[in-house]
């Protein structure tokens, strides 16, 4: 068993995509710390997405590069990446027979070689992970049946079944109910790794974030602590929304209420 | 805590892996299936034999000592050079196909593929019909199954350079590409029996696109056999990456699988081995389709567990088929095609309105 790589740097250095003439992400730069939890926040098209699919080689930047330590992730191979960095996103896999414990433990082929068979240690890893997420006792239920939210807790267990040091999530919290969308953000910080986490719920990017990163039509126009970033300007700005921005009185922490009224 | 286990309906749990038969279990009454489809196919024909005298052949040929003979020098040919040829070659399709079809599925990332879909099948009918209607024979025995090969073989290069545009290779554009070139040269391979004027052309060309595997020799063996054993043992190597692509395109990605790569060099692995059976059997349909859903059901969709099933599945079933074929009728023989698709269509709808009452 490969010891887990420690949280790494990642980095995008003025990276673009440019698909059918039409720029997706332009001229993003960005460096996550060891261990700093980022927020990726925007409206629907800003590029979140996509910005985050050139990160697990899901989508070949046009433009710039991608590292992890420096290392240019678009250079190692797939499996290398897998190893150091995991992904949540929003495909399930449907259809097949899977079970819940077979999805999450897609999670440990990249530490394997071809005929090489699980032992025990990853099957130990696997329950572990489902364990963490609340679902170990779906385990042998097949995932298809599983409710939106447990689907998306075993596919955060498979991520975290591949034991990297850098984690990259696409709106994790979706389909999760608000205990668990909690749990989630706790989890990833607890976990102590790199991550960069596209999130639609400013107020949990606030609570669980080190930085908040906005992006709208594919550039990032904002990066910074919470606090810093998520003002009522930006917010009007950026989503084209009437909001007020204050301290939460117990924790200090940012929080914003969004206005019923349209901004004129 | 929370409640979610226990307040689940206990159909879960029931349809869930704790309910399944254990897996060394399934393998061996797979094993005994195939052993028992094995010996009946042999022993059942024009002339009966008794199954101990089957065994008894058998064994004596493996190792001398092991039986005495008491039997005809003509029951030993009819065994040896007639009926186990044939049986043989009859597990190697249906393993093959089977093992195809369950790997095709998972490139294809949709349950309903079937090997026939390719378009291969029909590349490869097309190679056969031309070697009948124009009387083609350059190699002796080996001239139609080379042809049906080399037609399967075009087609397969067809396909993938149609379903390939800048390095991906999309599920859709693979089935499309399939479907259509499937239809085109099926319209050539039919266009060229109508024209052909000669009923007994047209006769041999049909029987060849249901499927058969009458008068089989030792000499047809051989290729076949060693391209589906080579063949699954490939796929049984890869079958963690087989896994990965049931979880779709960007998650096998970030599992660290170059998914187009991947999939552009599992479609010519496949297509080989669909080429290379279907030259020696025709068409023969449903296999692909239904066996790998029936290992899914037995034993989970985990590659590395299905494959195996898969092929002793699939060896027990067309060898079943075939002694069904050659017995329903005698001393007249069904083309095998007729009877998977008998049952195999059945099977399906009855596939779907299970799906459909989830």
């Amino acid at each position: 068993m490969t010891a887990a790589d420690g949280p790494a740097v990642l980095r995008a250095d003025n990276v673009g995509v440019v698909v059918d003439g039409r720029a997706l992400v332009w001229n993003v730069s960005l460096e996550v710390a060891p261990g700093e939890v980022v927020a990726l926040v925007g409206p629907n098209g800003a590029g979140k997405s996509t910005l985050l699919r050139t990160f697990y080689r899901a989508l070949r930047p046009t433009s710039g590069r991608v590292t992890l330590d420096g290392e240019d992730v678009w250079r190692m191979t797939g499996r290398r990446l897998a190893r150091r960095l995991a992904a949540v996103l929003q495909e399930a896999p449907g259809e097949f027979e899977l079970t819940a414990y077979d999805v999450a433990a897609m999670g440990r082929t990249p530490c394997k070689r071809a005929f090489q068979g699980d032992d025990s240690e990853d099957r130990r890893i696997v329950m572990g992970a489902l364990g963490t997420l609340d679902v170990a006792g779906l385990a042998h239920a097949p995932f298809d049946r599983l409710s939106g939210g447990e689907k998306q807790r075993v596919l955060i267990a498979r991520a975290l079944a591949q034991r990297t040091g850098t984690m990259v999530l696409d709106e994790p919290t979706n389909h999760l109910d608000l205990r668990h969308q909690l749990d989630a953000l706790r989890l990833v910080r607890r976990l102590g790794v790199t991550a960069v986490v596209a999130l639609h719920d400013l107020n949990l990017a606030a609570a669980f974030c080190d930085r908040i990163c906005v992006m709208d039509a594919g550039r990032l126009v904002a990066a910074g602590p919470p606090a810093q970033v998520l003002t009522a300007d930006l917010l009007a700005e950026v989503y084209r929304v009437d909001a007020e921005v204050g301290p939460h009185p117990h924790t200090g922490v940012p929080q914003i209420s969004v206005l019923p009224g349209d901004l004129t | 805590m929370t409640k979610i286990a226990t307040s689940r309906p206990p159909v879960v749990t029931a349809a869930g892996g704790r309910g399944r038969v254990p897996y060394t279990l399934v393998l061996a009454a797979l094993a005994v299936a195939v052993t028992m489809a094995a010996t009946a196919g042999i022993a059942v024909g024009s002339v009966r034999l008794p199954l101990g005298e089957v065994w008894a052949i058998l064994l004596h040929r493996l190792y001398a000592p092991l039986a005495e003979p008491t039997w005809t020098p003509v029951r030993e040919t009819i065994v040896m050079d007639v009926r186990v040829p044939r049986i043989l070659l009859c597990g190697v399709v249906g393993a093959g196909l089977s093992v195809c079809g369950m790997a095709l599925q998972a490139l294809v990332r949709n349950p309903l593929a079937d090997p026939m879909l390719l378009g291969v099948s029909s590349g490869a009918t097309v190679g056969a019909v031309v070697v009948m209607v124009f009387n083609v024979s350059l190699i002796g025995a080996f001239t139609l199954p080379l042809a049906a090969f080399a037609g399967a073989f075009l087609a397969l290069v067809l396909v993938y350079f149609l379903a390939r545009a800048g390095g991906r290779m999309t599920t859709v554009r693979l089935v499309l590409s399939g479907v259509a070139t499937a239809e085109v040269l099926s319209a050539v391979a039919g266009y060229l029996i109508i024209t052909s004027g000669d009923p007994r052309k047209t006769e041999s060309a049909l029987r060849w696109m249901l499927g058969g595997l009458a008068g089989t020799t030792w000499d047809l063996v051989w290729i076949p056999a060693a391209a589906v054993l080579l063949g699954t043992g490939v796929l049984l190597g890869l079958s963690r990456p087989l896994n990965l692509l049931l979880a779709g395109e960007e998650a096998a990605a970030a599992l660290g699988l170059n998914v187009h790569r991947f999939r552009g060099a599992l479609f010519a692995l496949v297509a080989l081995m669909i080429g290379t059976i279907v030259a020696v059997s025709g068409s023969i349909g449903f296999v692909g389709l239904m066996l790998p859903h029936v290992v899914r059901l037995l034993v989970g969709a985990d590659h590395r567990r299905g494959l195996p099933a898969v092929a002793l599945l699939g060896a027990a079933f067309l060898v079943a088929a075939d002694l069904a074929a050659r017995s329903v009728i005698t001393p007249e023989e069904i083309p095998i095609g007729i009877l998977t698709a008998l049952t195999g269509g059945p099977f399906f709808l009855w596939l779907m309105r299970r799906g459909a009452a989830r």
